[in-house]
């Protein structure tokens, strides 16, 4: 195969890594510090997809302006959820979590059923089909802005968790919850701005990414999945990490399928989230658990 | 985990009484739940409309194309009583997309009076509720389900009016050479791009031994799988184009159709055709999706006879009930299941299964809509007389190209392409 | 033999439990064919749910992948049938002997890299996954197309080849919960249920005291892992077809835990009573829908989350253990958990 195949494949992996990771940036704040295995992850980002299709539809918003929009109703999602149910299990057992999530991710999924219907929605922008021509290579539009969105708001979070007053509590109850506790810090809503916070990431990488891909209710449980190896191979709570892991993951996924059968390609994101959690439990990124 | 110490202390929380009650309620909800279970609602009258169970995976990851189907559901009632067929009564259940749930709810169907049951869409559901039906000895009518292996069991209550994988492959070639005689051009080299599921990996597994046999003017020059949940098909498009294929020959499903015509767009490939040998390309999902994109690819596929009465009837009928959808294989293979039904039940002039059973092996319909000369079972209870149509995209409308008798245009060729649209 | 089993089993629970038995193998006498079906999960249900809970109940390791094992004995005995001509019920110990090597291979790395709580989670979920996409692409048994048992008509019921009416499977399946039910009975009054449960408790404190702890956690997989993997064989020759993409899926692992939680994990009783209470809620909201004529696909689903935020929400501890003590079935039960 010639070498321009091998480029335009990396090229697009790295890109398509990219948006990964922005799909996984908000597990990896809502895991890494409130420590609750949030599987409705990938319906929540269902449910932003689906504000995005509404707005577009009924208002004609495009998507990338309504990032922001979308992420503040998401992070009022998120802080009334963690607030309302999911507060009482914070220091339950990781399967009780497990199901509450669970519960709450069979809700959605057939709520939005009963809503919107069980067909693919979609946004088509005056942009949806472009692509950019470098000689040979071949770079896709909306993916490059959603690799560069990824980057920016990898960024902010980490800005504001090291700048900020706020963020640094979150990363004091994040490292020792004991201790937060014992300096007096209000760990309860600290974990809800960080679900709220986390929600918000979902959200705003669900409007982007419903320029790539058709929204249908039973989109989330497989986006869930990939957050969760991406967030564990990237490391537990790092931005950068998050973006690492889903750059890996989609890197491997992209030369596995251009080398080998592309339906077995996931097979090889997999074998990679195996090799981290035997080799580098912390995760590439990961600091050493205390 | 760092707090594992704190979790361990949590499970001994005390109950108090309003959880204790909470918990009652809901085992009462339950037990309810399972009395109404023991009380089977039995009782048949004669003359009186025949019980059809419709089984379709109306939630679950096949929601779209069940909610699809049961649009032949609602059509079928009105246009029955036009034809001066007997009444129905649908008894409907959802089959949730689980083999559990489907021959559960065959069963349940089944104990409250059901003479004839159809459906289910999915060859693993559809299996399922083949060995219910042929258990109890009630007549089972698949709409859509290619796994060849249903029929093949030696079921004396399970009929199919529906093309297995082999006969989509025959008839597809059959059509495609005909198409290339109308147009003059032919590609030389193809790539075929299958999706790896029980559908796509069965018309792969046929394709070389038919390929052998009729001669085509092309040669496959890659075969790409790839996954039914993939979320992106970059690299599948990439690799397809790489092979330096005139044409793409795909077996596909709805939302990774539209994912891979995408692709070509972005990676500026338009191919000289896009033959798809299945579903995917003609459905309205995709036509709305893309709009002007949509335009060109050629399905060959399961279809109904554009020229047939009883089909144009059928579309004015959609048109009515649900303006803006085109009528396709969904709506039309479910609607004749039940016409199978209904005309049997008219015939035996009885509800009993072996009446009804006998009197759906010896249908024989000519006033139908589905291409080929009309609706007959072989002895495996196969309708083996179905014919494959080649359809195209025009204008968000889809026409027939061959074979001749069901054709109502002629081919667009080559695609046009998509950067000069 | 039988006192030894019985000793420290309050009266009332006795008789309890002699009346949900004769119940039990009555029901096909009263039971239309639909309720048998409902049964017949319900016991499945049950029955890998007690086969998890010796992994996650007893011992405290959270799997969430049990659809591998139990795709694992499914297609292993198939393959064994449609291949060769082997009967299931010799098929079964090659199915144990492939899933436990699974369970004991991924609790090998696992315990030994230290892999626990979430992580020890998300990584059975990977082998899981990992084996439903292998699978899709094994053609020896059908690959996504799917593994089809031939089904011969159902004249009588064969029970050496598996072969039969729903009655059959029936007591078949109600025979396996019984025994996983005995089997876990005097698994936890065993000397290696008192170390599962001292590792349940606190790991290190159960090291510290001289329990190998790798040891007895590699035990609970590969005894979970095989257990399980008969319901596999089960299924396979109960509904006749198999696909990686239905068999292996996560949402089949997800369904197992249900019932033993909502039941109340690490308790006997919690699987089946969860399993009971699951199916019940959902054929129940069903028929409730249906009764008041608004059903839209997804509604059920919907009400059925609903309940099982309630119970969770309210009880946490499963059902049973409250429910055992408004029975007054506690009393000198104190060593079951």
């Amino acid at each position: 195969m010639p070498l321009e195949v091998y480029l335009n494949v990396a090229v697009s992996g790295l890109l398509t890594g990219l948006v990964y990771g922005l799909m996984a940036l908000g597990l990896s704040v809502i895991f890494g510090v409130v420590r609750v295995v949030n599987f409705a992850h990938g319906e929540m980002m269902t449910i932003a997809m689906y504000l995005a299709v509404v707005l577009f539809a009924q208002f004609k918003l495009d998507p990338l302006l309504m990032m922001l929009p979308i992420a503040a109703l998401l992070f009022c999602l998120g802080y009334a959820m963690q607030i309302g149910i999911i507060n009482p299990f914070i220091n339950r057992p990781e399967h009780m979590q497990f199901i509450l999530l669970v519960a709450v991710a069979i809700i959605m999924v057939n709520g939005l059923l009963i809503v919107f219907g069980p067909d693919a929605q979609s946004v088509q922008t005056s942009y949806s089909y472009d692509s950019f021509a470098l000689g040979p290579l071949i770079v896709d539009a909306t993916k490059l802005y959603a690799g560069i969105a990824a980057i920016v708001t990898a960024l902010a979070l980490f800005g504001f968790f090291r700048f900020t007053t706020i963020g640094t509590a979150i990363r004091a109850c994040a490292d020792n919850y004991t201790g937060a506790l014992v300096v007096g810090l209000d760990v309860k809503r600290l974990y809800a701005l960080t679900f709220g916070i986390g929600s918000a990431c979902v959200g705003a990488a669900g409007a982007m990414l419903v320029l790539l891909i058709d929204v249908t209710p039973a989109l989330g449980p497989a986006f869930t999945l990939l957050a969760f190896i991406i967030v564990i191979v990237g490391g537990l709570g790092s931005m950068p990490g998050a973006l690492l892991g889903g750059v890996l993951i989609g890197m491997t996924e992209a030369m596995a399928g251009l080398l080998f059968s592309p339906s077995a390609k996931s097979m090889f994101a997999f074998a990679i989230l195996v090799l981290v959690l035997l080799f580098r439990p912390q995760g590439i990124m990961g600091k050493k658990p205390s | 985990m760092t707090r594992k110490s704190q979790h361990t202390d949590a499970p001994r929380a005390r109950v108090s009484r309003r959880t204790f009650t909470a918990g009652l309620g809901a085992a009462s909800l339950g037990a309810a739940g399972l009395m109404t279970l023991a009380t089977p609602h039995l009782g048949r009258a004669q003359g009186a409309p025949l019980k059809v169970g419709v089984l379709l995976p109306r939630s679950g990851y096949q929601a779209g194309i069940g909610q699809d189907c049961y649009r032949g559901v609602e059509l079928a009632g009105p246009i029955f009583k036009e034809l001066g067929l007997p009444d129905m009564q649908i008894m409907n259940a959802d089959t949730e997309t689980s083999v559990d749930v489907a021959r559960a709810r065959a069963e349940k169907l089944i104990s409250e009076g059901a003479q004839v049951l159809v459906g289910a869409f999915d060859s693993g559901q559809s299996a399922a509720i083949a060995q219910v039906a042929e258990q109890k000895g009630i007549p089972y009518v698949i709409n859509i389900a290619a796994a060849p292996q249903i029929t093949e069991q030696g079921y004396k209550f399970v009929f199919r009016n529906f093309t297995t994988a082999g006969m989509i492959l025959n008839g597809a070639f059959a059509n495609q050479k005909e198409v290339f005689a109308i147009t003059g051009a032919a590609p030389k080299s193809v790539v075929f791009m299958h999706v790896n599921d029980t559908f796509g990996t069965a018309m792969e597994k046929g394709i070389g031994a038919v390929l052998a046999k009729v001669d085509m003017p092309y040669k496959i020059v890659e075969t790409i799988s790839y996954d039914p949940a993939a979320r992106d098909l970059s690299v599948e498009v990439t690799k397809a184009k790489a092979s330096g294929a005139e044409a793409v020959m795909l077996v596909s499903r709805l939302n990774d159709a539209i994912l891979l015509t995408r692709e070509m767009v972005k990676q500026r490939w338009s191919p000289m055709a896009v033959m798809s040998l299945g579903p995917g390309w003609y459905e309205d999902q995709y036509l709305k999706t893309l709009g002007k994109l949509s335009d060109g690819p050629i399905s060959l596929a399961p279809w109904y006879d554009p020229n047939k009465p009883l089909s144009k009837q059928l579309e004015a009928a959609l048109a009515k009930s649900s303006p803006g959808v085109n009528l396709n294989t969904n709506h039309v293979y479910t609607f004749e299941a039940l016409l199978i039904a209904v005309d049997a039940y008219k015939r035996a002039g009885s509800t009993d299964p072996n009446a009804l059973a006998d009197a759906i092996r010896k249908t024989n319909i000519t006033n139908n809509t589905t291409t080929g000369p009309g609706i007959q079972f072989d002895a495996k209870g196969q309708n083996d007389k179905l014919q494959i149509s080649a359809i195209q995209n025009r204008g968000g409308k889809l026409v027939t190209l061959a074979p001749k008798v069901a054709a109502n245009a002629q081919p667009e060729w080559p695609l046009k392409p998509y950067d000069k649209r | 033999m039988i006192a030894r089993l019985l000793q420290g089993v309050p009266r009332r629970a006795l008789a309890l439990l002699v009346v949900l038995l004769a119940v039990m193998v009555g029901a096909p006498f009263f039971a239309n064919d639909y309720l048998l079906t409902i049964l017949i999960l319900v016991l499945y249900f049950a029955y890998v749910g007690q086969c998890w809970n010796i992994m996650m109940g007893f011992a405290g390791q959270l799997s969430l992948g049990h659809a591998l094992y139990v795709g694992l004995g499914a297609y292993t005995s198939a393959a064994l049938y449609v291949h060769f001509g082997i009967a299931p019920w010799l098929g079964l110990p090659v199915a144990i002997l492939v899933a436990a090597s699974a369970g004991a291979f991924i609790g090998f790395l696992a315990f030994r890299f230290r892999v626990s709580g979430v992580y020890f989670a998300i990584l059975t979920i990977a082998f899981c996954e990992f084996a439903r996409i292998g699978f899709d692409h094994f053609r020896w048994v059908g690959g996504s197309g799917g593994f089809f048992l031939p089904v011969t008509n159902y004249t009588q019921s064969d029970l050496w080849n598996l072969r039969g009416k729903p009655v059959m499977f029936y007591y078949v399946i109600l025979a396996l919960t019984l025994g996983a039910l005995l089997a876990c009975h005097l698994l936890l009054r065993s000397r290696m249920g008192f170390f599962w449960q001292a590792i349940r408790e606190d790991e290190v404190a159960a090291r510290a005291l001289g329990i190998n702890t790798f040891r007895y956690k590699m035990y609970a997989v590969i005894i979970s892992a095989g257990m399980t993997s008969v319901a596999g064989v089960f299924f396979a020759f109960y509904y006749n077809n198999l696909f990686p993409e239905q068999v292996f899926h996560i949402s089949r692992s997800i369904e197992i835990i249900l019932a033993p939680i909502i039941g109340g994990i690490g308790t006997l009783f919690g699987p089946l009573l969860g399993a009971l209470l699951l199916t019940g809620i959902a054929e129940g909201i069903w028929e409730l829908m249906n009764a008041l004529g608004f059903n839209p696909p997804g509604a059920k689903q919907v009400f059925y989350g609903i309940c099982l935020l309630a119970v969770i929400m309210l009880l946490p501890n499963g059902v049973w253990p409250s429910l055992s003590r408004a029975l007054g079935l506690d009393k000198r039960t104190d060593k079951e958990p």
